[in-house]
């Protein structure tokens, strides 16, 4: 059990601009690592779906990816409102958004659902009122 | 098809990245939804939107898309050009509707190429 390599990342909940930064660098990172295309692909949008939400939801919070040899997992943690009801936010198309953030090219209630689609585990634990904190592997090769 | 001809079809100003004009791109998909993109994109080279935010840069790195046009005479913002520049996207800019942008590249050729 070798130590996995980190990265950490505070997530600006004020700064639409600013959104899926951290996603840039991880992408950068696991390049520069040597992954394949599909891997690095899987990594990149599930975590700038993630980091989006957190944005536009949640008002920000801290990302976490660890890269192991056989995985990469992702940790994404916000003090947002929480989500009431999961099962329904994992519905394709469904979406608290408000039409600003739709104006902004978001907010299609496709976020979760392709974030699953494209990594191999996915737990969300959130509470009202606390936060959520979202929890994704990628598995890498064989 | 080069970048370079897709520019030139769409009669539209490159902004960003020229030098990367000779790039090929296999197929194209146009959304003004950064969301829909994400979720139902693969193997695009071209993204054609009349979006205009530095989220539309970051959703083309993230798929892996080399080229972005933009439509309706829309005009990307320095901030959005310097993260293009950094994320070597070449970014173009048409007077074209989004329904012509697509017809055009389209018929000459161009598909939509493969979904998820
Ligand atoms: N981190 C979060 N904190 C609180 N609520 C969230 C969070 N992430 C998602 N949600 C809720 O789940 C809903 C569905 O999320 P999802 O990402 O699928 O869609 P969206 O973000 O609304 O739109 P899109 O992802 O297509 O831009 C959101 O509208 C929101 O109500
Ligand atoms: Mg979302």
């Amino acid at each position: 059990m070798s130590a996995p390599l980190t990265y950490r990342y505070d997530i600006d909940g004020e700064n639409f601009t600013s959104a899926g930064e951290a996603s840039v660098k991880v992408k950068k990172a696991l390049r520069q690592l040597g992954f394949s295309q599909d891997v690095i692909r899987r990594v990149s949008i599930a975590m700038y779906e993630g980091e989006i939400n957190m944005v536009i939801h949640a008002n920000g919070g801290f990302a976490e990816v660890s890269v192991y040899p056989d995985r990469i997992v992702i940790v994404l943690d916000d003090k947002g409102p929480g989500i009431p009801n999961v099962d329904l936010a994992m519905q394709a198309g469904y979406s608290t958004a408000p039409e600003q953030i739709r104006s902004l090219g978001f907010g299609a209630g496709m976020g979760l659902p392709n974030m699953k689609a494209n990594t191999d585990e996915m737990t969300i634990e959130t509470e009202i009122g606390v936060g959520t904190k979202i929890t994704m592997t990628v598995k890498v090769g064989t | 098809m080069k970048i370079r001809e897709i520019a030139a079809m769409a009669n539209a100003e490159v902004l960003c990245c020229e030098e990367l004009l000779d790039n090929e791109v296999h197929s194209a998909c146009g959304s003004d939804m950064m969301s829909d993109v994400l979720a139902y994109v693969k193997d695009q080279g071209l993204l054609i939107t009349g979006l205009v935010n530095p989220q539309v840069v970051r959703t083309a790195e993230m798929m892996d898309m080399r080229a972005i046009l933009f439509v309706r005479g829309k005009k990307p913002t320095p901030e959005i050009l310097a993260l293009a520049k950094q994320c070597e996207m070449v970014i173009m800019a048409s007077e074209l509707r989004m329904f012509e942008a697509c017809g055009l590249i389209y018929e000459s050729g161009l598909k939509g190429g493969v979904l998820k």
